[in-house]
This record gives structure tokens, sequence and C-alpha cells, in this order.
């Protein structure tokens, strides 16, 4: 959708005036966003590429930002915002599905797990660990290091730089959601080597099942435990009759009291706790 | 970029004006790249798990992006896509996979604050030798 609207301005616009803006790139006038005459060549925007630069700043900045923060909280928002805005890559990309899947499973799901986590673990003394300034410095060289590599290795292929062509792609859910279901519906990529190529209906079901164990497990490693230590009426409870152990939760005061009022506000417990006093 | 060897192939990049000219697939890999880069610094200097659960997002994240580029027609030259809609299952999968292994983890740091009440990963040495 964008992309379309983004070429139709693309067409309308820098068609013609693509002659005379790739030489002043090439001569180093850079940006040329005013034209030779002066005047400011907005119909030459291409808002496409506009939106990806804001999308990809907006990426960019919140990972690093993930990355300096020492607040756990603080981290958990910005890796919201930088996921968020990879989503918008995404869409720009013409993967509206995977866009879409993008914001409701880790935006909507994953993300706001980590967060339940966060809250979960936030006491004070967690909120903030800081790493040592040594290893500030150790992960900077490495991270600039294997940046630097990424992008050699990134740079050196020929056949990835340059614009792209702007072919609008096909809406890509229907041949996504077939290919799921193990029929492909879309065409093969031109100059593909692949001639038959395979439905994803084991993988999908792979996943599935992968889903459900991996759930049950994650309910079965996060239960609420047997405390070790048990607490003062469970000590009480084991080593008393059970009528007496009734008559000191609800009067902690006078521990003999009659075993037929225990009973008769056993029935609920708010019952007890409130009529505590009488 | 101060590399000599790399200097010859950036220029032509750079010359772009990204105002007026379409991106392409090396725009999409460079985000993936420092995706992955500060995923990878945030899974080594972080001492919170979670910290460490966020830069294994933020690294999965870098590898959807590069599987979403490939597959796109919109940004190659030629306008033929190297995955095709291969790249953009494969990110579904990816993105599937990661809510899983987030479960999963997250249960693991539940578990051991329970027991360590502390979620700061030197302390988790029970297995030292």
């Amino acid at each position: 959708m964008t992309g379309g609207l983004a070429m139709g301005t693309f067409d309308v616009g820098s068609t013609m005036m693509l002659d005379t803006l790739l030489p002043m790139a090439a001569a180093g006038q850079w940006p040329p966003l005013a034209l030779p005459s002066g005047a400011f060549a907005l119909a030459a925007v291409n808002w496409h590429s506009v939106l990806f630069l804001l999308f990809a700043a907006l990426t960019c900045g919140f990972a690093v930002a993930v990355v300096a923060a020492d607040n756990v909280v603080r981290m958990a928002l910005y890796l919201v915002f930088s996921l968020g805005s990879a989503a918008g890559l995404f869409f720009l990309a013409g993967a509206e599905f995977i866009g879409a899947m993008q914001l409701m499973i880790y935006v909507g799901g994953t993300l706001v797990l980590l967060v339940f986590g966060v809250m979960l673990t936030a006491q004070a003394p967690f909120v903030s660990i800081k790493p040592s300034s040594s290893d500030r410095t150790l992960a900077a060289v490495a991270g600039a290091s294997l940046l630097a590599l990424l992008l050699t290795a990134v740079f050196s292929v020929d056949a990835w730089r340059g614009p792209g062509a702007g072919v609008v792609p096909a809406p890509s859910a229907t041949p996504l959601g077939m290919a799921l279901v193990g029929v492909r519906v879309d065409d093969a990529p031109a100059g593909s080597p692949v001639t038959g190529r395979s439905g994803y209906m084991l993988p999908f079901e792979i996943v599935s099942v992968h889903l459900l164990v991996v759930l049950v497990g994650a309910a079965y490693l996060a239960r609420a435990k047997r405390r070790k230590t048990p607490r003062a009426i469970d000590a009480v409870a084991s080593s008393e009759p059970l009528d007496r152990v009734a008559a000191q939760v609800r009067a902690p005061g006078s521990p003999s009291q009659a075993p037929g009022a225990a009973n008769r506000t056993a029935g609920g417990s708010s019952s007890a706790l409130v009529g505590g006093g009488r | 970029m101060d590399m000599p060897a790399c200097h010859g192939v950036l220029v032509p990049v750079l010359a772009l004006n990204p105002f007026t000219d379409p991106i392409g697939v090396i725009h999409y890999l460079v985000v993936g790249a420092v995706l992955f880069t500060a995923g990878v610094a945030c899974m080594t200097l972080k001492r919170n798990a979670l910290g460490v659960l966020m830069g294994i997002e933020l690294v999965l994240n870098g590898a959807n992006m590069n599987f979403v580029a490939f597959s796109s027609p919109y940004l190659r030259a030629d306008g033929a896509p190297t995955l095709g809609l291969d790249g953009q299952v494969i990110a579904l999968f990816v993105i599937l996979l990661a809510a899983a292994e987030a479960a999963v983890a997250l249960a693991i740091t539940l578990n051991f604050y329970n027991n360590h009440a502390t979620v700061d990963v030197d302390r988790a040495d029970d297995l030292k030798g």
C-alpha cells in the first residue's frame, strides 16, 4: 500500500528529475533537495525512502538505547519502540503480514511477557545492575568490531548495492497462508535454481506442537512452589488437632475456645476474619 | 568507516540520495547488522537476566530484517527477490519461535529468582565445578 503510494510520487516526480539529480549527487552536491533553479523539489522526494529512513533511525536508535540503558524498565520500553519501528520497516518492504505478526506477537505478546517478568523481579537492587566500566569498554570495542565486520560483508556483494527497481509486490498474506497449509500459489522468483517448491505444512505442525509443549513447560517451570520454611499456621496445624488450629485462626489471642465455635465459622474464611474479635 | 579496503565500495552507496532514490536491499541489511550488533552487545554486557533476553530478541529481529529484505521484490534492482515468499515464511517461524523461547526463558528466570532471590546472571554459578 505504502509502496504503491511511494511509487506514484516516484513515477510522477523523480523520473524527470532524476537525470538532473544524479549528476548532482555524483558531483558531491548533497543532499540536492534544492533544484539548480532554486525551487524546492518536493515532488522529487521519494516518501518511501523518507519513511524508511525515519523507521530505520528509530529502530537502530532504540536498539542502541537498549544496550546503553541500565534501568531494566527503560530497556523494556526502548525494546518496545525498537521492535515496533522494525514492524514499520517490514511494512515498507512489502511484507505486511510479517509486520502485522511482529506487532501482534512480538510487541503485543512477547514484550508484554518480558514486562511482566520485569515487574515480578524488579526489586530495588535489581532494577539497574550496572556493568563495570571495563566491561562497557570491552563491549563497545567488540561491538564496533562486529559491526565493521558485518558491514564489510554487506557492502562486498555487488548485487545487493544500488537502489531497488521499485516493483510493488503483490499482497503476500494469502500466498503465505496457503504455503503454511502446504499449497504454494506464489510464483517462484526469477532465476531461482529450485524448481519444485514444497509447502510448509510439516514445519507449521512442528511449530504448533512445539508451542504447546513450550507453554506447558513454561507453566510447569514457573508454577508456585511449596515453601521450604512452613508458615506459622502450617507449623501449628502439623502439631495440633484441626479444631484448635481453626480456633487459633479465628482468634489468635485466645487459643482455648470451644470447638463448636470453630466449626460454625469454618465455612467461610472471610467471615472468620471479620468475626475474629467476637 | 575508515577501512581502506571498504572505501571503494562505500562510495557508490553513499552517492545515492536517500531522499529521492528508492532504497535497496543494502539499507535493510545495514539495519539488520546494527540490530544484530546491539543484540550481541546486550547479551554480553547485561548482568540482568531479562536484559540478556532482550538482547536475544534484538538478534532475532536483526535476522528477520535480513529475511524480509531478501524476500522483497521492491528492494532488488532487477525486481527478482532472492528468497521470494520463503523468506517471509521463515521470518514468521522466527517470530513464533522467539515467542516460545521468551516464555521458557522467562519461566527459568522466575525460577532462578525464586530460588536465589536475584536476577544477576553472575550469581548463577551453582554448576561451576
